[in-house]
């Protein structure tokens, strides 16, 4: 394995975050007309384009900073089930609404955090993807936290979905809050988000949109990890790159 | 999209049952010969009304029905720019849907019974759709040649005399024609590519090109009450006429994407300055809109899951929104 550097951690760095956006945005995209109403529908893709666009952001910018000439595709389509590094919390299949809207929910209460850190990045160019991307994540979480309220405050069944929804994948969030050693080392230059930092205000967020939708926090913190630092993915993710990367893996090398 | 009613049964236009009635009807024809609006509002014929609903209605269908075959490729788009570009189109169609829906309402049906006319079978939908996307080259075949087909009836009933439809119309042309031009340049990359490529776009081309035409439904001859949607400027040209037009415009461009188009009397002909063109199957088109297209079952199955599934989470949002109302009024 190539020893970590500063250019390479960068380039690990912008893919894993762009990763995030790509995994999550393609699971929305796989709710084209399933959702419970055109509007519902329309409101996801909204977030799917969101969370695409900013991983083709990070995904180019990768690409410069690594010099190697890659292009966006090239880490979305071209590379292995191991060199994606999202979390695992954005690849765990949709379930149901609840599911779909828990996952949005945890996700963007914390890419709120990591953004709003991240547009202060002393790297010019993640500043400015994350100050953008911040106005997308704000709107997904203000999104799914009316839609949590809404399950969790609604029916009786909804409510008890809701709440399994939530104790479901509460294993994924720990991982939300752990280090790499690229993020460790680009750290140091004020490039990367101390993501350990903002688990305080990602419990406080976390609890106090649960308490409104009257659902409460699960007692179990132990927390599934190994995506995020070693490329360590549930059984869902293959499916995931394999439906993603068909045509280009059958097609090499064509212009689409 | 679009959605031709004229293959339905005729609705029955009722003679004046009074003196007034007559005169109100005799103010309403004035108003759409002298091409003024028909506002939601204002007295019209019942017949008037129900026509346009069912138009109205069998147009959003189509809309949403729409959305099923792209997004049969929403998770295989080849590269991360087609994989927004088609995701952003599909969310255009589910718009149209429900800005058609919302239109429609304005003459008294509510979007739930129109759905429910979708389901149970009582309102068509565009045949078009129920035709299998097989390829990565039909994301591009559907922009150019089916929402080609969508512009040319469209662009006509923007000028309708419906109000709240023809309005509608005029911003989902400007979505549609923004398609039809993504799906062209789609085909334009496939046509200068290698031979697998060109090959995937002449056999998509092949696939789509009849029931393409037959979008426009029946011949003239075979579309007896069109003239009272004429009349009431509802349809404001023909079915042949339209089809006419789409068939003049397209082939130049086949032509440009170095591609044949599967018909072999399709030529020019100067006497009647436009293409002649072969016979059309009316036989599968009859099997198609009559439930035997190849995806009929599978496009209202998907539809009735996605909506069966989602009510615990519209009863949610419900009863939420109940309790909220409570709490303000205490």
């Amino acid at each position: 394995m190539t020893e970590l550097n500063k250019v390479n951690a960068l380039v690990q760095y912008a893919a894993q975050i762009g990763d995030n956006g790509l995994i999550i945005g393609h699971r929305m995209s796989e709710w084209c007309f399933r959702a419970p109403s055109i509007e519902m529908e329309m409101a996801l893709m909204n977030c799917a384009l969101d969370l695409i666009g900013q991983a083709r952001e990070l995904y180019s910018y990768a690409g410069k900073a690594g010099g190697e000439g890659k292009k966006e595709d090239d880490f979305a389509y071209l590379r292995d089930e191991q060199d994606f590094r999202n979390l695992l919390l954005a690849e765990v299949p949709n379930g149901d609404w609840g599911d779909t809207i828990v996952r949005l929910f945890f996700m963007s209460a914390y890419n709120k955090l990591f953004f709003t850190a991240l547009a202060k990045s002393t790297d010019a160019e993640l500043a400015a993807i994350g100050a953008k991307s911040l106005k997308e994540v704000t709107y997904h979480l203000r999104f799914s936290s009316e839609w949590l309220i809404r399950l969790g405050d609604g029916t009786e069944e909804s409510h008890r979905r809701a709440q399994k929804s939530v104790d479901d994948l509460w294993a994924y969030t720990g991982e939300l809050f752990t280090m790499t050693d690229a993020e460790n080392l680009l750290l140091e230059d004020g490039i990367s988000v101390d993501v350990t930092a903002l688990k305080a205000g990602w419990d406080e967020l976390v609890s106090q949109i649960l308490d409104q939708a009257t659902l409460s926090v699960p007692a179990n913190n132990w927390a599934q990890s190994g995506s995020k630092s070693e490329g360590r993915h549930t059984e869902h993710f293959g499916y995931i790159i394999t439906d993603m990367q068909y045509m280009q893996r059958r097609y090499p090398g064509c212009e689409w | 999209m679009y959605g031709d009613t004229s293959i339905q049964k005729p609705i029955k236009i009722a003679e004046p049952t009074s003196a007034e009635q007559a005169r109100l009807e005799e103010i309403f024809q004035q108003k759409i010969d002298d091409d003024i609006k028909i506002e939601p509002q204002e007295w019209m014929p019942a017949a008037y009304r129900k026509t346009l609903v069912r138009q109205m209605s069998q147009h959003a269908h189509s809309e949403v029905i729409g959305m099923q075959p792209e997004g049969n490729w929403l998770t295989r788009a080849p590269t991360l720019r087609r994989k927004v570009i088609l995701l952003a189109k599909i969310q255009d169609e589910g718009g149209h849907g429900l800005y058609i829906y919302s239109a429609a309402e304005t003459l008294g049906t509510s979007r739930a019974e129109m759905i429910e006319q979708l389901q149970n079978g009582k309102a068509k939908y565009s045949s078009i759709f129920n035709y299998p996307a097989l390829t990565w080259a039909d994301m591009g075949t559907i922009g150019w040649l089916v929402d080609g087909a969508a512009i040319t009836n469209q662009v006509a009933l923007s000028r309708g005399s419906y109000g709240p439809y023809s309005r509608a119309m005029i911003r989902i042309c400007k979505e549609e024609s923004f398609h039809q031009r993504q799906g062209y340049e789609l085909l334009l990359t496939l046509s200068k590519g290698t031979k697998e490529q060109k090959e995937m776009l002449q056999e998509s081309v092949n696939r789509f090109w009849w029931p393409s035409l037959m979008m426009f439904g029946p011949n003239d001859a075979n579309s007896p009450h069109s003239a009272q949607s004429m009349k009431w400027k509802i349809k404001k040209k023909s079915n042949d006429q339209l089809r006419q037009e789409f068939i003049d415009a397209t082939v130049p461009q086949a032509e440009f994407l170095g591609i044949t188009l599967p018909d072999p009397d399709l030529k020019w002909n100067e006497e009647r300055g436009h293409y002649d063109y072969g016979a059309i199957d009316w036989e599968e088109f009859g099997n198609v809109i009559n439930g035997n297209g190849p995806c009929n079952k599978q496009r209202i199955a998907n539809h009735i899951k996605a909506h069966e599934d989602g009510a615990w989470v519209r009863e949610a949002a419900a009863a939420y929104a109940e309790k909220q109302q409570k709490k303000q009024v205490a």
